[in-house]
């Protein structure tokens, strides 16, 4: 860096600058040196995959440099794409995931609203109670869900096991809690006068809720919405056990089940659906980013 | 527009009574401020006739009628807050109109208010910017347009310009009075400032450990306060209090404060202090501006005596001079040329016409 021809240019006024300038720059490098490292460590399994997807089965299993194409083709992604099967694993996931995301939506912001805000005997035991539930993971869960399901079959007549939407039932006992738990943080830090103010003016609890909590948290449900997308989205365990026949899976148990036959491994076609799957996450993550970032609540109080 | 009564308020938090029985009438169109330290229970108060706070016993009335059990909304009551509490996703004129949007008044009427009120404000330009885009002073504005264009009974300000800057204060301060004098609304002001709640109100109410020490007009409580706490939270700078007791000299009453000084009262002070007891422990309260330097000819209850200043603090139009009598600190109000330095001697004056006598234990004003 330039720190000593600063230092040579004005040497008494800049000696201070200057080292802490120097003190930032190697801060700065560290940051540099770590992020590129993490970057590299995080980008190399996707860019494997994009690799291995535009190569034939015959380049997969030739002896060949693995981290370069030779001869690119989209066999790969012209097969899945035009299987009916490949089609409806998509479709089912989509299905699954946006009523996950509404009926996650439709719990945990009332419910975060309530308890963040509507002081009731409880409420801060309850709050935390909801948290820990999110603590069981769920490949303790999944036997006695199972069992739940089977027995209400049998009570019920309704079979749900095996039908795409038991996920439905399933996915927000991960989604609900832990978006009522993001949900009751971004409530709590509004200043309670804005719904004080409100209430004044004549708004109900759920008014309050609509025209003011929702717009002024919207970071924050965005944040919650892309998270409830991402789990069910991505969710493994459950639809592996909970749906078994081809036409109520989901991507990603689809993928797996369908295109391992045996000990055989259809490389290039696993990669590409991978790498289709991972698609709608990475376009949702784009164009919601900035709302991250935008300080909605900047200027509601003294600031 | 309406008056609004509390009758033996209460207010108790588990364990801790933070409102221990206030009485207290305002008049329809009244400004009354209450005043005092950081938890006397101001804010309790303020927020139970808002609603916002159930009271734990008593009644408050608006408008003659009993409103314990209604809820904030149906009190026809506007507040504006200390940290203005703006809606920071809606425009000035959203933020104004969001009361008035609930109640689904007609567009052009809600224009029109919106319109009169960010005249009188003088935040016309500012009605399609957003809250952060604002300064301190126009979010108070727009919080208190918000509060005018409801056109409510009963105006309630939280502290409303302890976030501002001293200069916007005292600017601020001002626009409240006026827009006070236009829309004469009934308002109830919280504030810790004594200079705020002197300058604003129609009537003070000084409040200390959840209770009412005085109700009065600016100048009661600075010409007659009640108890020591008034005297000594009204004025800046403070009422001295110097331990003092009475004596008779020659058939005359006197009051003795060292060994050396003793003045003889007036003669309207001597009757109405006549039936003290002469054994007592007294405390003379006298404000700085009655502590002066000696003149030439003093006027009849102006007494003079030599002190030694410890601290002088040249205002310019004045100079402000500290020195101790009998263990406590005086502070006087001399003319700038009267020749006072830190250490100097100084010859003062003290008007007696102007004296308080306090209890010191009881802290009552005799």
């Amino acid at each position: 860096m330039s720190t000593v021809t600063i230092d040579k240019a004005a040497p008494t006024r800049n000696v201070k600058y200057g080292s802490m300038s120097r003190d930032r720059t190697w801060a700065l490098r560290w940051s540099y040196f770590f992020l590129t490292l993490f970057a590299i460590f995080s980008l190399l399994p996707p860019f494997y995959m994009l690799i291995t997807s535009l190569k034939s089965s015959a380049e997969i299993s030739a002896a060949t440099n693995p981290w370069w194409v030779f001869h690119p083709t989209l066999e790969n992604y012209a097969g899945l794409l035009t299987s009916n099967q490949f089609l409806r694993f998509f479709w089912n996931s989509a299905l699954v995931s946006i009523f996950v995301v509404t009926i996650t939506m439709l719990i945990s912001v009332p419910a975060a609203f309530a308890l963040a805000r509507m002081r009731f005997w409880g409420s801060a035991t309850l709050a935390t109670g909801v948290f820990l539930t999110y603590l069981i993971p769920d490949s303790l869960l999944f036997i006695p869900l199972f069992k739940v399901f089977a027995q209400f079959g049998e009570w019920t007549g309704i079979q749900l096991i095996n039908r795409w939407y038991v996920l439905l039932f399933i996915y927000p006992t991960l989604t609900v809690p832990f978006c009522t738990w993001i949900m009751i943080g971004y409530f709590a830090s509004i200043p309670k006068e804005l719904d004080e103010a409100a209430i004044i003016d004549g708004a109900s609890w759920f008014q309050t809720l609509t025209r003011i909590f929702i717009p002024v948290a919207l970071p924050g449900l965005i944040a919650a919405t892309i998270f409830a997308f991402t789990v069910s989205w991505a969710q493994f365990l459950y639809p592996l056990v909970f749906t078994t026949s081809t036409d109520q899976l989901v991507l990603p148990v689809g993928i797996i089940t369908t295109l391992i036959k045996g000990d055989v491994f259809n490389w290039g076609q696993i990669m590409t659906g991978a790498l289709l799957g991972a698609a709608p996450p990475l376009i949702i993550y784009a164009f919601l980013m900035d709302y991250y970032i935008a300080g909605l609540t900047a200027g509601a109080t003294k600031g | 527009m309406a008056d609004v009564t509390l009758r033996k308020v209460i207010k108790r938090y588990d364990e801790v009574e933070a409102v221990r029985g206030i009485d207290l009438d305002i008049a329809d169109h009244e400004f009354v401020v209450l005043v005092g330290p950081s938890g006397c229970g101001k804010s309790t108060t303020l927020r139970m006739i808002a609603g916002l706070e159930d009271i734990t016993g008593g009644d408050i009335m608006i408008g003659g009628d009993v409103v314990n059990d209604v809820p904030p909304k149906d009190r026809d009551i506007a507040m504006v807050f200390q940290n203005y509490a703006l809606y920071p996703h809606m425009t000035v004129a959203e933020n104004m109109s969001f009361g008035l949007r609930l109640k689904r008044y007609p567009k052009a009427e809600i224009k029109s208010r919106i319109d009169e009120a960010a005249r009188m404000l003088d935040i016309v330009e500012l009605v399609d910017r957003k809250p952060k885009q604002l300064s301190g002073g126009q979010r108070q504005r727009v919080a208190m347009g918000r509060a005018i264009v409801r056109n409510p009974k009963v105006f309630l300000f939280d502290e409303p310009l302890s976030n501002l800057d001293a200069k916007l204060r005292v600017q601020m301060r001002i626009e409240i009075k006026k827009v006070h004098q236009k829309v004469r609304t009934t308002t109830v002001y919280v504030t810790h400032d004594q200079v705020e709640a002197m300058t604003l109100a129609d009537r003070v109410v000084v409040m200390n450990h959840g209770r009412i020490e005085q109700i009065g007009t600016p100048n009661e409580l600075y010409h007659k306060p009640a108890t020591k706490f008034v005297a000594s939270f009204i004025g800046s700078p403070a009422m001295n209090f110097i331990p003092c007791r009475l004596e008779d000299v020659g058939g005359k009453l006197n009051i003795r404060i060292t060994d050396r000084i003793s003045f003889p009262l007036p003669a309207p002070r001597a009757a109405r202090y006549n039936a003290i007891p002469r054994t007592d422990k007294l405390l003379l309260g006298i404000r700085p501006e009655h502590i002066t330097e000696a003149k030439a000819h003093p006027e009849p209850g102006i007494e003079s005596f030599d002190a030694v200043l410890d601290v002088t603090e040249p205002m310019g139009m004045e100079t402000l001079i500290y020195f101790t009598l009998e263990g406590a600190q005086v502070c006087g109000r001399v003319n700038p040329n009267a020749g006072a330095r830190d250490g100097g001697p100084l010859r003062l004056a003290v008007d007696l016409n102007n004296m308080h006598l306090l209890n010191e234990v009881t802290g009552a004003v005799l």
